[in-house]
């Protein structure tokens, strides 16, 4: 099912008086395509949870339209919605068995809907099938570990087979290796089911690694959408290159001339098209190319072995952070009495903001200055 | 080593112990001794023999079953009703946003007022004499029914103000109780269950009863207890001659035995209270047996 977010906005009213009220999400506007994973990125507090509560129905928008399909369902009350949910702390009933836990939104058909306990455990068996926790059915949740929890949590949410599945933070109470291993499980799940998913996280490498969309928000804004790939190679501003990407984005401040971009006093790379003036210039890790006739000059400061490749760690004085983090493969180790690297840069790797706005300063061959 | 440490250990407990000994173990012991000894004589503390005449004595006394009739009645009336009118209240007052700490502070006054000055209260709410109607009695005779003496009346009349004297008196703790149980359930359990379209019948039974069922059995055997040992709030209705008003409860009558007009019988008096005992004990067995199988401790 198709999910349209048409002009949502939530304010929530202030707690003490007549002020102005706290923006969790402004004018945000998103069309879910079925049958997708999309993941709703963004820090702390930027209003990713909000969002997902006034699509469950448990917030109301302060203005704008939710759509289910064609069905607005705006003013729907959330048990009509026909929604799944994992939260964040997965809220199981501790004093029933998984298998009470799994059945319990099936109590609550009513009329024609209402199932037998037959029915009722066919359906649960199969849903713990697909989770894999057949062999858990009998516990209490307190029994269990922090990933069973989740799983009994998922199959609690897709039994009663829901339009749209959402997840709040699913992975943040895991340990590091179960969240890898379960982040696949989701995927797999959310494949094998087909159902519409959307989670909300604010790791953007699990972000990155299996949805088929990503949103990144910030501050109640939708930033950009798009696949994961392209939001990262194409970042629209500063604050989605810099949030996107581990070893984070290599933040310096430059200055174009001439359609040449500086950075100190190198001559760092081409930049047809831009206009001449001052510039934040974002490098990935992996846009550097070690070279000894590069036009970036960086002090030396140590080489981490990676195994496949190596990180260059150096110095630069236009740099925002104390360190530029370099990837090079580590046929390309530099030599140890090397103290001054030089790096080449690739083009597509290279992305520059305006500095007042953050917004991408677009730059290439074929490209003109306006005016 | 070990033994040392034990040596040391009793040594640390020992003026605690002492107390206990001296005040607890000790007076239970000597109720026991006093239930069991024949024709005890308070004057030569002399008594003719052991034997089980006293049991036999207060079981066949009138008065002691006209005490156990009251005492179970009062039990099975007030704590029920007045666990479950707590837990209405409570859920009510869980469920307002607005002058919430006003009503919770209205529904616990009745716990911080004085026993006797309540009573005084009450006779005046549903007392009749020759010459005025309480309130309670103007009330029935507007809407063209008979008034009725409640506090001289009927047995009925006076077990009915009695009953809703002890579900007033022991309702401001429950209601407090429950509503801090309420409180401390997490609300995204109720967030789960609204998600997945759960009706709030279900949500009470299946969710809330079970959340806080550890403190709705707590007040259970408490208020199982506090019935059972009931009497000042008898005195204060009806006075000191509980007998004569027929309205007497099972510890009344061991105060009597003991110090009343009839008084100067401990070994009576003694029988009576370790039947109490055991009552109150089979009871509370029976109640932890059902807990065992109801209430969920997280």
């Amino acid at each position: 099912m198709k999910v349209v977010l048409d002009g949502l906005t939530k304010i929530f009213p202030p707690r003490i008086g007549k002020g102005k009220g706290v923006t969790a999400v402004k004018d945000f506007t998103f069309v879910i395509p079925d049958g997708t994973l999309v993941a709703l990125l963004g820090p702390s507090g930027c209003g990713k949870s909000t969002m997902l509560n006034m699509i469950c129905g448990l917030e109301k928008p302060t203005e704008g339209k939710i759509f289910f399909g064609n069905d607005d369902v705006t003013d729907l009350p959330s048990e009509l919605r026909g929604v799944g949910m994992v939260f964040q702390n997965y809220a199981l009933y501790p004093h029933m068995t998984v298998y009470n836990n799994i059945i319990f939104p099936l109590g609550n058909l009513k009329g024609e809907e209402k199932l037998t306990k037959e029915q009722m455990k066919e359906k649960a068996d199969k849903v713990a099938s697909l989770v894999q926790i057949e062999e858990l059915m009998a516990r209490k949740p307190g029994e269990l570990s922090g990933g069973q929890q989740q799983r009994v949590a998922i199959a609690r949410a897709l039994v009663k087979t829901p339009r749209l599945l959402l997840m709040d933070e699913p992975l943040s109470n895991l340990d590091a290796r179960l969240r890898l291993q379960t982040r696949e499980e989701i995927r797999r799940i959310q494949r094998e089911t087909g159902v519409t998913t959307i989670f909300v996280t604010h790791d953007q490498e699990e972000a990155m690694s299996i949805s088929d969309v990503i949103v990144v928000m910030k501050d109640g804004e939708l930033h950009q959408c798009g696949k994961p790939q392209e939001v990262y190679d194409d970042p629209s501003n500063l604050f989605v290159a810099k949030f996107l990407g581990t070893p984070a984005i290599n933040i310096f401040e430059g200055r174009v001339e001439k359609e040449k971009l500086m950075i100190g006093d190198d001559t760092v790379l081409d930049v047809q098209g831009a206009r001449d003036g001052a510039v934040i210039v974002g490098i990935r890790p992996e846009g550097f190319i070690y070279d000894k006739d590069g036009g970036l000059k960086c002090a030396l400061d140590r080489v981490e072995v990676m195994g496949r490749d190596i990180s260059i760690v150096s110095k630069n004085p236009a740099c925002e952070a104390p360190v530029v983090r370099s990837i090079i493969d580590s046929d390309e180790r530099p030599a140890d009495d090397v103290t001054t690297v030089s790096f080449k840069l690739r083009p597509n790797k290279v992305h520059l903001f305006e500095p007042e706005t953050g917004a991408r300063i677009r730059f290439g061959k074929g490209r003109r200055i306006d005016g | 080593m070990i033994e040392k440490n034990n040596l040391k250990a009793w040594l640390y407990l020992l003026p605690a112990l002492l107390f206990m000994i001296v005040f607890m173990v000790y007076p239970i012991v000597d109720v026991f001794v006093y239930s069991m000894e024949e024709g005890y004589n308070f004057v030569s503390q002399r008594s003719s023999g052991l034997g089980l005449y006293n049991f036999s004595y207060v079981l066949h006394d009138t008065y002691f079953l006209q005490a156990v009739k009251n005492t179970f009645i009062m039990v099975i009336i007030t704590v029920p009703i007045s666990t479950g009118f707590a837990l209405l209240i409570a859920l009510a007052l869980n469920s307002i946003q607005k002058l919430r700490e006003l009503f919770q502070t209205i529904y616990f006054l009745p716990y911080v007022t004085n026993t006797l000055a309540v009573g005084l209260v009450f006779m005046v709410l549903f007392k009749k004499t020759a010459y005025s109607d309480g309130l309670v009695n103007l009330l029935i005779t507007f809407f063209g029914g008979e008034s009725v003496d409640f506090i001289d009346g009927p047995y009925w009349a006076k077990m009915f103000v009695m009953c809703f004297y002890i579900i007033w008196i022991v309702l401001p703790f429950k209601v407090l109780l429950l509503t801090s149980a309420l409180a401390s359930v997490n609300k995204m359990y109720y967030n789960a269950a609204k998600v997945d379209g759960t009706g709030s019948f279900r949500v009470f039974t299946k969710i809330t009863l079970p959340m806080i069922s550890p403190t709705v059995f707590y007040l259970v055997i408490t208020g199982f207890i506090g019935a059972f040992k009931e009497y000042s709030d008898a005195v204060a209705l009806f006075g000191t001659d509980l007998n004569a008003a027929g309205m007497n409860t099972i510890v009344g009558y061991v105060y009597d035995m003991l110090y009343g007009d009839s008084g100067g019988y401990p070994s009576f008096a003694s029988a009576a209270a370790i039947i109490l005992f055991v009552i109150v004990l089979t009871i509370t067995c029976i109640n932890l047996l059902v807990s065992k199988k109801h209430v969920y401790y997280s």
